[in-house]
């Protein structure tokens, strides 16, 4: 029998997950005078303190290295990854999908590039446009203020270049494109294809009281000086700053309790220092847990009021789940051999990168994708200059060996596409009816499946990616993919984008949550992450969930100052 | 609630910190690489290894050396300290073990099969036939694909050791990991390489 310890405080608002939307909410909501309590399932980690910037490799015996939860490498920033001990999901029989999970404080955000695009105004209503999908019930210029916003607050770079649906935004000015990024770009005009400065939330200029960037290239490990977007550094810090934030971590939240009004009236949570099960009192609960993690949460939280889960009448929680597309080309480059030695560090992204070129053109798949691409003398770490078979050489050994990696060290470069999915009737999750956790919370299982969009999609990448290495003189590292292998398309949740689980509509038989990221079942209940996204732009989802949840938020206090909750 | 009243200092602290110039961000940088610095000393005992047997360690530093030799640029292989890279790795990675000892008893066998020797008693002339025959996978003999697997990955591996390593590093004149607030591209002379020139920033 599980006891449940419970807390006498009762807090103005709960919100489960400290990522993006999390840490954003706790921020507005905080500045905006409510006592907020966040609830993270993993432990303290602040990238002032705990990162390994500046740690060579040579100074840990694994050289950087990969473990089982830092899958990117042992320096990497995120603790967790595509498997987490203890806590299992599953997949449907024929399904493939891969669920990122980050257990720590500042979530995924401890994770991602940094690449920070606003959707754009098509973005909205594609369905208007094309007949697929939906519309969101919200415009671009519903947005933008909020969008300028976390320009404002969070800071990034980039050049207004007047794109028709890639918007202009408050920014600081780019680093100085990298040498190969430059000449990429020759290739890329030549070809047609738009390329302009990289828009990441790296400071380039100091920004309300964190330094400009110092050009280690080490985002990825965390910053020792806040000089890059995480939610820790950059929301939390402030929000507890107010002295109305309460951080509780390592607590698992099982889940949502209600009373008999229909109510949210906090959450159920396993804290993991004491293995005991707590309850934590709230007016408000906002999820930001993640979109799968959110819809999950709201599964498991069954009444005989809400028999299918919480804010579920729609049916919705759980379908509509999309990741972006991906795929990748690599190469080697003779012209990049013997280059003169130098500093190629720079910010932890890219300088430059490629929008969407073909808006409006006819193709043989909806929407489009941006394209990423970087190489170049980086530091040399674990796996450093594998697979010498590959290039000219062809292998071999000794004194001759050693000279052909001194001299192909740095010639090679990679490009990565990130395009919209079509949100489809065979990718969706639920709760799987055999598994729990170690916490014995019921399990997701995922149902997946890439439609021939996709697959064309993928397809038009690479056929791009190889046309710009044959530009350059490369050499990619593989043939051309065939139509069996989905043209190398990554698998369902290997790009970490998943959203659309708990989507926003007007109408409540077919969403989720309201405009306003409130659940149409129970008013005093929000989600705040990347689940109520009714489309997936190529674009990385993570500047709208915290523009969305800014908006949300700010959308809460005047409900609170208003009586409305 | 004494967990919960620590976190306010535990988070609010870090932030406190960034708060500062330019200049003292660089400082406090650079304290942070002397801490790693001096925590990164190598120890240079005599290493005993986890993973591989006695013998099976010699013929690893025979066999990195003859990958990565020592030249007029930088230190070999075994300088760098592959040996003990490659049997930390083998502990830490226990997917790694079965195919690097077997692939190391191959190396033996084929050895004995040709010279009636060990790999490591052989001499260097009769290693290097061994080598010649694996090394290159695209012209490799169907007969040699076992040892051409095991060539490959274990050159890799060597490669991994020996570029991740301060000798490595330097050979390849891998300059950065540092605070470098100028950033102003990567110079004239590899945009010269690359026959680019830095845009006039606005």
């Amino acid at each position: 029998m599980i006891q449940v310890q419970r807390t006498r405080t009762e807090y103005d608002v709960v919100i489960v997950g400290s990522g993006a939307g999390g840490g954003m909410a706790a921020y507005e909501l905080t500045k905006a005078g409510a006592k907020v309590a966040v609830v993270e399932a993993g432990p303290l980690w602040n990238s002032g303190t705990d990162s390994t910037m500046f740690v060579w490799p040579y100074q840990t015996p694994r050289r950087g290295g990969s473990t089982p939860d830092k899958p990117f490498g042992e320096h990497d920033g995120c603790i967790g990854g595509w498997r987490i001990d203890g806590e299992p999901y599953t997949t449907a029989p024929g399904s493939e999908f891969m669920w990122w999970r980050a257990r720590m404080l500042g979530g995924r955000t401890n994770h991602w590039g940094r690449i920070s695009l606003r959707f754009g105004p098509y973005d909205f209503r594609r369905k208007s446009m094309d007949g697929l999908g939906d519309d969101w019930p919200i415009s671009y210029d519903d947005m933008k203020p909020y969008y300028d916003d976390v320009d404002r607050l969070v800071g990034i770079y980039g050049t207004n270049e007047g794109l028709p649906n890639e918007p202009d935004g408050i920014f600081q000015p780019p680093p100085a494109p990298r040498c190969d990024e430059l000449w990429v770009k020759q290739a890329a005009d030549k070809l047609g294809v738009t390329c302009v400065p990289g828009r990441l939330s790296i400071l380039t200029k100091p920004l309300n009281g964190r330094p400009a960037c110092h050009y280690c290239g080490q985002c990825n490990r965390g910053c020792r000086t806040h000089s890059n977007f995480s939610s820790p550094g950059v929301l939390l810090a402030p929000a507890m700053l107010t002295g109305n934030l309460t951080i509780i971590p390592n607590s698992m939240v099982r889940e949502v309790t209600m009373n008999a009004m229909g109510r949210a009236t906090g959450v159920n949570f396993v804290n993991r220092d004491t293995g005991g099960d707590e309850h934590i009192r709230g007016k408000i609960v906002i999820l930001a847990a993640s979109a799968c993690e959110s819809a999950r949460l709201l599964l498991n939280s069954k009444s005989p009021q809400f028999t299918e889960g919480l804010a579920n009448s729609s049916g919705a929680v759980g379908k509509y789940l999309m990741d972006s597309t991906g795929a990748w080309v690599g190469g080697y480059f003779e012209k990049m051999r013997d280059m003169p030695a130098h500093n190629h560090d720079g910010t932890g992204g890219m300088h430059l990168y490629m929008p969407w070129w073909l808006e409006g053109k006819k193709l043989d798949f909806p929407r489009g994708y941006h394209i990423e691409f970087g190489g170049g003398k980086g530091m040399p770490g674990y796996g450093a200059m594998g697979g010498i078979q590959n290039y000219p050489p062809g292998g071999g050994y000794g004194a001759q060996l050693k000279k052909d990696y001194r001299s192909w060290y740095g010639a090679t470069l990679g490009f990565a596409g990130r395009g919209e999915m079509i949100a489809n009737e065979d990718s969706f999750c639920e709760i799987d009816n055999n598994v729990v956790d170690r916490y014995g919370i019921p399990v997701m299982k995922f149902h997946w499946k890439f439609a021939d969009y996709e697959i064309l999609q993928a397809k038009h990448m690479q056929e791009t990616f190889r046309s710009l290495i044959q530009e350059l003189g490369g050499t990619p590292w593989s043939d051309m993919p065939t139509k069996e292998s989905k043209y190398g398309l990554a698998r369902g949740g290997e790009i970490i984008h998943e959203v659309g689980t708990t989507r926003m509509g007007k109408d409540p038989k077919t969403s989720v949550v309201n405009e306003w990221c409130q659940a149409h079942d129970v008013k005093n209940l929000f989600v705040a992450d990347g689940g109520p996204f009714v489309t997936s732009p190529d674009k990385n989802a993570t500047w709208t969930i915290l523009a969305l949840s800014m908006r949300t938020s700010r959308k809460i206090a005047d409900m609170r100052k208003a009586g409305e909750l | 609630m004494d967990r919960r009243t620590a976190l306010k200092a535990a988070v609010a602290a870090p932030f406190a910190i960034a708060a500062v110039t330019n200049a003292e961000a660089e400082q406090a940088s650079l304290q942070v690489l002397g801490l790693f610095e001096a925590a990164g000393a190598e120890q240079a005992q005599a290493f005993k290894p986890k993973f591989f047997t006695a013998h099976e360690y010699a013929t690893v530093r025979v066999l990195v050396d003859m990958i990565i030799p020592r030249d007029e640029n930088s230190g070999s292989a075994t300088d760098a300290g592959v040996p003990q890279f490659m049997d930390f790795i083998a502990t830490d990675q226990p997917n790694r073990q079965v195919p690097l000892r077997g692939g190391l008893g191959w190396m033996d066998a084929e050895s004995r099969k040709r010279f009636g020797k060990t790999f490591i008693l052989a001499t260097v002339a009769q290693r290097r036939l061994i080598l010649d025959d694996i090394a290159w996978p695209k012209k490799a003999k169907k007969e040699f694909s076992h040892g051409v697997t095991f060539f490959t990955s274990f050159r890799d591996f060597t490669a991994s050791g020996f570029y991740s390593s301060r000798i490595g590093i330097a050979d390849l004149q891998y300059i950065g990991n540092t605070v470098n607030m100028n950033w102003q591209g990567c110079g004239s002379a590899a945009n010269a390489h690359l026959g680019v020139t830095q845009p006039a920033r606005g």
